[in-house]
């Protein structure tokens, strides 16, 4: 295990003072999570800058199987939900919220979907896990943990709301 | 001097082997063979009297895309026929002296088998009134059988009209039972599975009610009534009892009826769409025991060639009917004979006999001694064969057997003691 | 391997929920400004349509182009199959074109499975109406339709729930797919018909029948009303149309018997005044346009699952 619950915690909490000191405060931000563990993950930053702030910062979800471009390498996938909170995403600083950072074509997708649904003033990434490896020249603003991982191994995210507990674990080898 | 045929230890009718001598046309006594006879070693042959069908479509003229006579009586040779009965649905009708002595003519120089044309019921098939009868039975073709097959005579007073002339010539009525009204665009047997595929019913009833007016009229007047292609357990219960109350009745059922259920329509492949539609397994049964205990009398094929687009295409655009000349006596042998129900002479009566006395043909049906027309078939019950369309000698290939295996083969059929098919093939 | 849509029947329960749930997300399509996805894009989707029928070619052209694919549309009239040409040289054309899809809705039943096996074309076959055998699309938004109203969008949703179906069944191919659909998902269906327009054999179905419509209302949570033809009358199947509407139609007076939360349906197009009065087809508890909306999104469902991937997700065996 490389991230207990408790890490977790923390690393929420200091990703959640960093995109609120980075923007100056919550004002035009909206939280977007990639289903499924991004959503749980955006909605707890949610929770601890509406503690420090007292201001709900806006929540809601991506789902990004419509743009993924691996799409035809498979059967049909099922699509996730995707909400919009009220107010849009046009002029707000929009911020990607996922479990792990990979190749970096989920992000890549995802800016695909919000291009289809309006304009943002900036899009941020908030990611959990960096494991390095990307394909594609993405890059996240808020790393809960660098995580440097060979390609054999497996990196699994856990979070409570869609699993059992919160934790991050590295698999040995693919499949195991 | 034509060739002699010395048949060597064959099953006459499945009974203990002996030897034939087809000579000069007729069955002679095997002792007086002379040297020069072919002989043919039929060890593990049956034989049996050179087949008669009742109903049969040749489709010439008109329809020569689909068959010809030529064709027709080469595919009806195959099957063991040496006589074929063609319905008047052709184009022009065979409603006249004319066209069935055209039939009958383009039969005797084929020479595959004998061609009876039936004559037509209505001028035009139309049911509006009596077509000249009287013509075609004093023609070249002397028609005995006269049908509007295809369409049912369904006007009662027509039916009683038609069953009453034809006594003067000892004629019989062979009726489509169709109802047409309660069958306005039927597509396949009404039942359960109609309903759920969405494709107009064909009701029992519609064939039954026909069938019972029928044999009513014909108990009236006095005259013989042949009913065609029987397809219901209701149908066979009122021809028994029409003939329990000695109605002159005759009914005679198809291969396919015997043998294949409405099931297959779940397909929607129109290889099985045929007119009167395949039924259900009640149906079928009570047919087998209808045809083992003589309610049905014959067994005859309808067989119905139709080009391929006219069946490569939607259920409702195909059109109706099934070739059978060549499976016909395979299908007898599997649903009746290998199933106990019927044995090799009760073949030959529904197969030769009785079709030869209803269509009142002198020169078939006579059974296989000495004296006879050399009208022979023999037939290798042991043998199996699968059912290929490609190999048919119809011009036709709408068969519902593609791919089945079948029991039985046709290994010569002699016309007059002249080979028509020898070792399977066409001589 | 190529799967296809032909009937109600080939839906499991679970592709009919999958169907339901993506088909809820499509739906939120049309509040974006950008009413496009391009999941279907390069894909050539073909309306095959022989008989006409714009509201249900124009919703299957809305789902394909809102997918991002290619539409060609093919219809019966002023093309050459006004001129008596076959299905199967319309196909081998269209196979020859390159479709990914073809949507077909044709006079005679059984025309769509005869184009899924009879290997003219490699396409995904989806049924858009066939005879008087059925219509799966239709039923799929309709059991949506219901599903949003009665099952809280939940999977499992229309379990128990009970759904009368009114009037010409004999003909109706959307009568016969909303049967087999509404018994996989778990609801409990009763066709409601004079007995001259319920097929024989109907006793083998997974449904209830009366001829009673007003003992059935009560206990209903949607009632669907089905178009009947005027012209039925001469085939004898009711005497009037006068008759029908008394004993079948549903009035204001018959809509007042009708739980709160019941819903009225119908998949058009209407007869006013003879299966459906003004003012029911215009109230409160009529989803019938909604019906009409819900019908895009579904089918951009059953297009993705069956065309968005690389083998389709729900559907029949080839």
């Amino acid at each position: 295990m490389v991230l207990d619950a408790r890490d977790i915690t923390r690393a929420l909490t200091r990703i959640s003072h960093e995109i609120l000191e980075r923007n100056r405060g919550a004002g035009d931000l909206v939280l977007l999570g990639i289903p499924s563990r991004g959503v749980p993950l955006a909605r707890r930053i949610a929770e601890r800058m509406a503690a420090v702030e007292g201001f709900d910062v806006p929540v809601g979800s991506l789902d990004v199987t419509m743009y993924r471009d691996d799409l035809r390498m498979k059967p049909a996938r099922a699509l996730l939900p995707t909400q919009i909170p009220a107010g849009g995403i046009d002029g707000k600083v929009v911020v990607l919220v996922d479990d792990v950072l990979f190749s970096g074509r989920t992000i890549r997708a995802a800016l695909d979907a919000l291009n289809d649904i309006g304009r943002p003033k900036a899009v941020r990434l908030a990611v959990l896990v960096d494991r390095g490896h990307r394909e594609l020249p993405i890059r996240a603003d808020f790393v809960g943990k660098n995580l440097p991982t060979s390609l054999v191994e497996r990196v699994k995210v856990t979070l409570t709301g869609v699993d059992e507990t919160d934790a991050v674990t590295i698999q040995g080898v693919v499949g195991s | 001097m034509s060739t002699s045929y010395l048949i060597k230890n064959v099953a006459v009718l499945g009974g203990t082997p002996s030897d034939l001598l087809l000579q000069d046309g007729v069955i002679r006594d095997a002792a007086d063979a002379p040297a020069d006879a072919e002989v043919i070693d039929a060890t593990g042959l049956i034989a049996l009297p050179g087949l008669v069908d009742l109903h049969t479509h040749l489709r010439e003229p008109g329809r020569e895309d689909a068959e010809t006579v030529d064709t027709g009586t080469q595919a009806a040779a195959l099957g063991g026929f040496t006589a074929v009965f063609a319905m008047a649905n052709t184009e022009p009708v065979a409603d006249t002296a004319g066209v069935v002595e055209q039939v009958w003519r383009l039969g005797r120089e084929a020479g595959h088998c004998d061609v009876y044309p039936i004559g037509a019921v209505t001028v035009g098939l139309q049911g509006e009134r009596l077509a000249e009868l009287g013509a075609m039975a004093d023609s070249a073709a002397r028609v005995r059988v006269f049908s509007d097959d295809g369409k049912c005579v369904s006007d009662a007073v027509l039916m009683r009209r038609a069953l009453e002339y034809v006594k003067a010539f000892d004629g019989v009525i062979a009726q489509h039972a169709q109802e047409p009204r309660l069958t306005e665009g039927a597509q396949m047997n009404e039942g359960e599975l109609s309903g759920r595929l969405g494709l107009a019913g064909w009701p029992a009833v519609a064939e039954e009610a026909i069938i019972a007016r029928d044999v009513l009229l014909a108990e009236h007047v006095g005259s013989r009534l042949h009913v065609c292609h029987v397809s219901t357990a209701g149908s066979v219960d009122i021809v028994r009892w029409a003939k329990s109350k000695g109605v002159d009745v005759t009914a005679e059922a198809c291969p396919h009826h015997l043998l294949l259920t409405d099931q297959l329509a779940a397909t929607y492949d129109p290889i099985y769409k045929v007119n009167p539609p395949l039924r259900s397994q009640t149906d079928v049964e009570a047919l087998r025991a209808g045809l083992a205990d003589g309610t049905i009398d014959i067994v005859a094929t309808d067989h119905a060639p139709h080009p391929h687009e006219d069946k490569d295409c939607e259920w409702a655009a195909a059109a109706f009917g099934m070739i059978g000349l060549e499976t016909a006596l395979s299908i007898v042998q599997q649903t009746m004979v290998d199933a106990g129900l019927l044995d090799w002479a009760g073949v030959a009566e529904r197969m030769s006999y009785a079709p030869a006395r209803i269509g009142r043909v002198a020169e078939h049906g006579r059974p296989i001694e000495v004296g006879e027309p050399a009208n022979v078939v023999l037939y290798d019950p042991a043998a199996t064969r699968t059912v290929d369309p490609s190999e048919s000698a119809s011009l036709s290939r709408n068969t519902p057997y593609r791919g089945m295996e079948l029991p039985g083969r046709v290994v010569a059929t002699f016309l007059r003691g002249k080979a028509t098919v020898l070792d399977g093939k066409l001589a | 391997m190529k799967r296809h849509l032909l009937s109600a029947a080939d839906l499991s329960r679970d592709d009919a929920e999958l169907v339901l749930t993506t088909a809820d997300e499509m739906r939120s399509l049309a509040d974006r400004p950008i009413k496009k996805l391009p999941a279907l894009r390069g894909r050539t989707v073909v309306n095959l349509f022989f008989e006409d029928s714009t509201r249900t070619r124009i919703s299957f052209e809305a789902a394909a182009k809102r997918l991002s694919a290619d539409v060609i549309n093919f219809s019966a009239k002023g093309s050459s199959l006004s001129k008596g040409e076959s299905l199967k040289d319309t196909a081998l054309t269209l196979e020859a074109m390159g479709a990914d899809a073809v949507v077909v809705r044709h006079g005679s039943s059984g025309a769509p499975h005869l184009l899924a096996h009879s290997g003219w074309v490699r396409s995904s076959v989806v049924n858009a109406g066939d005879g008087t055998h059925e219509h799966p699309t239709q039923a799929l938004l309709d059991a949506f339709t219901m599903w949003k109203h009665l099952g809280e969008s939940k999977p499992g949703g229309l379990e128990g729930r009970k759904v009368a179906i009114v009037g010409d069944v004999l003909h109706s191919r959307v009568a016969r797919s909303n049967a087999l659909l509404l018994q996989t998902l778990g609801a409990e269906v009763t066709l409601v018909a004079p007995p001259t327009l319920l097929p024989v054999g109907i006793e083998g179905w997974p449904v209830e029948t009366s001829y009673d419509l007003d003992s059935v209302l009560p206990k209903a949570d949607a009632v669907m009303m089905l178009r009947v033809q005027r012209e039925r009358m001469h085939g004898g199947f009711f005497p009037t149309a006068r008759e029908y509407s008394r004993r079948y139609g549903l009035d204001g007076k018959r809509m007042a018997m009708l739980q709160d939360h019941t819903i009225v349906m119908h998949p058009g197009p209407m007869v006013r005044g003879m299966e459906i009065t003004a003012d029911v087809a215009d109230s409160d508890r009529s989803v019938i346009v909604e019906q009409v909306t819900n019908g895009v999104a579904v089918r951009m469902a059953v297009l993705y699952l069956l065309l968005g991937g690389s083998e389709p997700a729900v559907g029949g065996e080839e």
